[in-house]
């Protein structure tokens, strides 16, 4: 069964003139950790937003817990745990009040679904007599987590909870969904990193309101059409733009101490053109590797063999 | 430059006895958890907030009592504000060249060729609002080197922006450092990190590591900065923004 479907959902703003979500369509299957992996502007949180009822799509249809987003808004705001991108909680209200108002909204109480929170909220507890407004981002976002989960929904929307937020405390999010899923709860996460498309069970990674792929990311990364290559010399800025300026060179980016390469023909000489072309440009301590492509490559690939975002907005 | 610097609130010490020195022309990659200090010592070094102790100086004037000559001097440009919604392209340019005291002369000539290397003259005349977030971005860098300051502060540039576009941010990045511009710039993707010169990574109010990438990675027996990072943030006793 499917916890969550879209069917051809558009939403236009500005009487049409803006298309924030172009005919999106994919599932997410019960028990499944999904993720919806694109930039600012992709036209994630509208798709939140209507999944929550909270927006009306243009056309299309969209039911979650098997729900119709439409009829039975009713229904599904009582079945959903949604943590919208921006902190939405009450400033004013200390940990314990925002938990207690939200329990009660929802009809339950703090004990009754403590064992879902527990981890979580156990990490916080210290706290629990500090107003919301005056938390750290880590604390604010396990708080809403809580908030989210308290009336022990079937589907968890969660809209970008990593943005902005540093290395360590995103690994320790990540580790939270995934003893969550493992307590059967559907997850929907949006993200802008691309290397948490990892963690998720499937992805769908969109651009433009339009979505480019849905699948495993093992099967998004073995899609990738051609083969892919890592360089590297003593000076990078200069490789990437001799690169950029060679004919044999499809495309060239840099990826963090590599530039990531693909040639327009004959990759199977691919190292030792690379190679030469470095060589050539008088390049030192040059380092070319065959490489397997990651999911931000392949978004890359994606995103050029689609329109350019500029194009969209005119 | 930095040396010793602090910030005290109450006894609760934000920035704890900082010290490091950027070259000119370099890429200095600021990193640290969120509530390491990062916002409370770059509002000192732009002249925005008083150290409670140690010196510093940018662009060779003291934080302590050239403040009005370090904002003449430096450029500044962030994530959450960059520029006005509200006004066109070229107004924002003009606004921002104004404030900064470049001739209406020199506004027009290079505001008219800023146009033309990013590609926008159709759009000169738009709001910025309507701009995609990454052409946003773009912008907001020029603009804020417009007045061609010595040092350039970027506060999570490219947070939120398509993988094409935050490469070709880079891009601009690499150009302005190479016209002699210091680049002092945070992010949270720590692939870019490695695009730095050189790194220091903050914790608890504390710089815990400073050196190239490279020298890192080595140092840390890391494969990435991801994980330099991570050894060195999870021992971090405090969290915040």
């Amino acid at each position: 069964m499917n916890a969550v479907t879209l069917h051809k959902i558009t939403k236009t703003y500005g009487e049409g003139k803006v298309q924030a979500v172009d005919e999106v369509s994919f599932e997410v299957k019960k028990g499944e950790l999904f993720g919806l992996i694109g930039p600012d502007g992709a036209g994630k949180t509208s798709i939140f937003r209507i999944l929550t009822t909270v927006l009306l799509a243009d056309s299309g249809t969209a039911t979650v817990a098997g729900y119709d987003v439409v009829k039975d808004y009713r229904a599904i705001r009582n079945r959903v745990g949604y943590m919208p991108g921006k902190f939405s909680l009450y400033q004013d209200l200390t940990i314990q009040e925002n938990l207690e108002f939200f329990a009660t909204i929802f009809g339950t109480t703090i004990e009754e679904n403590y064992d879902l929170i527990k981890d979580i909220y156990d990490q916080i507890k210290p706290f629990s007599g500090r107003r919301a407004g005056k938390l750290s981002g880590g604390m604010k976002q396990k708080l809403a987590l809580c908030c989210a989960l308290i009336h022990k929904p079937e589907v968890l929307l969660l809209d970008e909870p990593t943005t902005g937020v540093d290395v360590v405390s995103r690994k320790e999010f990540w580790a939270m969904l995934k003893a969550l899923k493992e307590k059967g709860i559907t997850i929907l996460v949006s993200t802008p990193y691309m290397d948490e498309a990892n963690l998720c069970d499937r992805v769908a990674l969109i651009q433009n309101g339009k979505i480019m792929s849905v699948d495993t990311p093992e099967q998004i990364i073995s899609a990738f059409p051609v083969k892919l290559f890592a360089a590297k010399s003593d000076n990078i800025y200069k490789l990437l733009t001799d690169f950029r300026a060679d004919a044999h060179v499809d495309s060239c980016y840099a990826f963090g101490e590599f530039l990531h390469v693909t040639l327009k023909a004959n990759p199977e000489v691919g190292v030792d053109k690379l190679q030469e072309i470095a060589a050539a440009k008088g390049h030192a301590n040059i380092t070319v590797k065959q490489i397997r492509p990651g999911i931000e490559d392949s978004f890359i690939r994606l995103m050029n063999d689609s329109v350019h975002a500029w194009d969209v907005v005119q | 430059m930095c040396r010793d610097l602090t910030k005290q609130f109450g006894d609760f010490y934000a920035v704890n006895k900082i010290s490091f020195e950027v070259a000119k022309g370099e890429i200095f990659g600021f990193l640290g958890a969120n509530g390491a200090g990062k916002t409370t010592a770059m509002r000192i070094l732009c002249g925005l907030s008083f150290p409670t102790g140690g010196t510093a100086t940018v662009a060779g004037f003291d934080v302590c009592k050239q403040q009005e000559h370090i904002k003449k001097n430096i450029g500044y440009m962030s994530q959450k504000f960059s520029l006005y919604e509200n006004l066109t392209i070229l107004e924002n340019i003009e606004f921002f060249g104004g404030v900064y005291g470049v001739s209406r002369r020199e506004i027009k000539e290079r505001s008219n060729k800023l146009v033309k290397t990013l590609g926008l003259e159709s759009e000169a005349k738009k709001l910025v609002g309507a701009l995609p977030l990454g052409w946003k971005q773009k912008l907001a860098f020029s603009v804020a080197i417009f007045h061609q300051p010595q040092i350039v502060f970027l506060d999570e540039p490219t947070g939120g922006v398509d993988p094409v576009t935050r490469r070709q941010f880079w891009d601009m990045i690499y150009e302005a450092a190479a016209a002699g511009i210091t680049i002092f710039v945070t992010t949270h993707y720590m692939d870019e990190a490695e695009y730095c010169d050189r790194i220091s990574v903050m914790v608890d109010g504390k710089v815990e590591a400073l050196d190239s990438p490279a020298n890192l990675k080595k140092a840390f027996n890391a494969d990435s900065m991801d994980e330099v990072f991570y050894q060195l943030a999870r021992g971090a006793t405090r969290s915040g923004d």
